[in-house]
């Protein structure tokens, strides 16, 4: 059956308090979950008050003043800190998104940091995400055809076409929709999630790409697309206000026409 | 995702292949969606309609031709229907495949046998059984 709770041995303890620095004004508390696979011991939830007039806005500034000034042990993915690498999604105030991207003031009370849902965690705030990279791969995401280039100019598109790519073409590989999507917790190794179907669809797309029908025959089964039941969490957590689900809904219309 | 396998992730992610089907489980439930918003809307008012009459009222009522027939119609896309949602709950939850084939099958035969029990209600007082 799917599980509903955690087993014994991976439910969060009380961790570590960090107190807020001497003569600090305006303070936060960042709760953050801590685990080391290495360690023999349940994950726990270390308690960092920091002192808002002296760091930068992010959810991400404060766990790289963290790192730098209270506890060099925390661990977590980052780099290019503007939302483009999509390194530093986690789960912040009980949503997915990018660190980078995540105002602290819009978080009232206490800032809880989690790693992505339902992903194995390496340490700390990184999640394994060998799955989804795997499954990503597998749907061959770069242009195919059968028709050689022309020799003096590159693959033409319209502009009408080409405008069918926006909304897909932004999406950072962060996979904040994927892991927040129940029907990828429970089925995730079957099905491909709306983070790789949506780049699945952004080749389906593609006036350039000569392999539609092949695609599609890649995708129609009843678990690598259809365990998408419209649920939405993916369109909601996106970081980047992408559509994922409707994406999706997409294939499913061309999978239909084709009857 | 077994973790002891020493298959890539690719190899694990690809597995059996795509089963080339889903889109008439697809299609399907959404054709029986539509065809069930006028056909349950039409029962609810009828049976509240049937509120105070006598059973041989009722009875000939059911028997009358295009009440016989909206009926068969109801009880097909009612069973077609929750046969194909509940099976889809059983494929997400259920991750013993003895268990899961069993109820698959449960379900399946439940649905027939209880969608044939229902039309043969209605056709035996049709025809005046």
């Amino acid at each position: 059956m799917a599980e509903f709770t955690l087993p014994a041995n991976s439910k969060p303890k009380i961790g570590n308090t960090y107190p807020a620095p001497d003569g600090a004004k305006r303070t936060k508390t960042f709760k953050i979950y801590r685990y080391d696979p290495d360690k023999s011991e349940n994950p726990r939830i270390d308690s960092y008050t920091l002192d808002l007039d002296d760091m930068a806005p992010m959810v991400l500034d404060a766990l790289i003043k963290i790192k730098n000034d209270v506890d060099t042990t925390l661990t977590f993915r980052r780099s290019c800190r503007e939302g483009i690498c999509g390194s530093c999604s986690m789960n912040i105030d009980g949503t997915n998104t990018l660190a980078c991207l995540k105002p602290i003031d819009e978080v009232q009370g206490e800032v809880h940091i989690y790693p992505l849902p339902h992903m194995p965690v390496i340490k700390d705030l990184v999640p394994d995400l060998t799955t989804p990279y795997a499954q990503l791969a597998s749907v061959e995401p770069w242009l195919q055809t059968k028709t050689p280039p022309p020799p003096t100019s590159e693959r033409l598109q319209s502009p009408e076409e080409r405008e069918k790519l926006d909304g897909l073409w932004e999406c950072v590989l962060c996979f904040c929709c994927t892991t927040s999507c129940p029907s990828y917790w429970w089925n995730g190794d079957r099905y491909l999630g709306p983070a790789v179907l949506l780049q699945a669809y952004r080749w389906i797309a593609d006036s350039r790409d000569e392999f539609t029908g092949e695609r599609l025959d890649a995708l129609e089964d009843p678990f690598r697309l259809y365990r998408c039941h419209t649920i939405m969490n993916c369109t909601k957590t996106c970081p980047k206000h992408l559509n994922p689900a409707k994406a999706i809904a997409e294939i499913k219309k061309l999978m239909v026409m084709r009857q | 995702m077994s973790e002891n396998s020493m298959r890539t992730p690719l190899a694990r992610v690809r597995g059996l292949g795509a089963a080339k089907d889903g889109v008439h489980h697809w299609w399907m439930q959404r054709l029986t969606a539509v065809a069930l918003v006028p056909l349950v809307l039409w029962f609810v008012i009828s049976v509240a309609g049937l509120a105070g009459m006598s059973y041989a009222q009722a009875i000939a009522w059911i028997s009358s031709p295009w009440v016989s027939v909206f009926l068969v119609l109801l009880i097909v896309a009612t069973f077609y229907h929750a046969q194909l949602g509940v099976q889809v709950v059983i494929e997400d939850y259920v991750h013993n495949e003895p268990v899961k084939l069993a109820g698959l099958v449960a379900l399946k035969f439940a649905a027939i046998i209880l969608a044939v029990a229902a039309i043969f209600a209605v056709l035996k007082i049709a025809f005046g059984g």
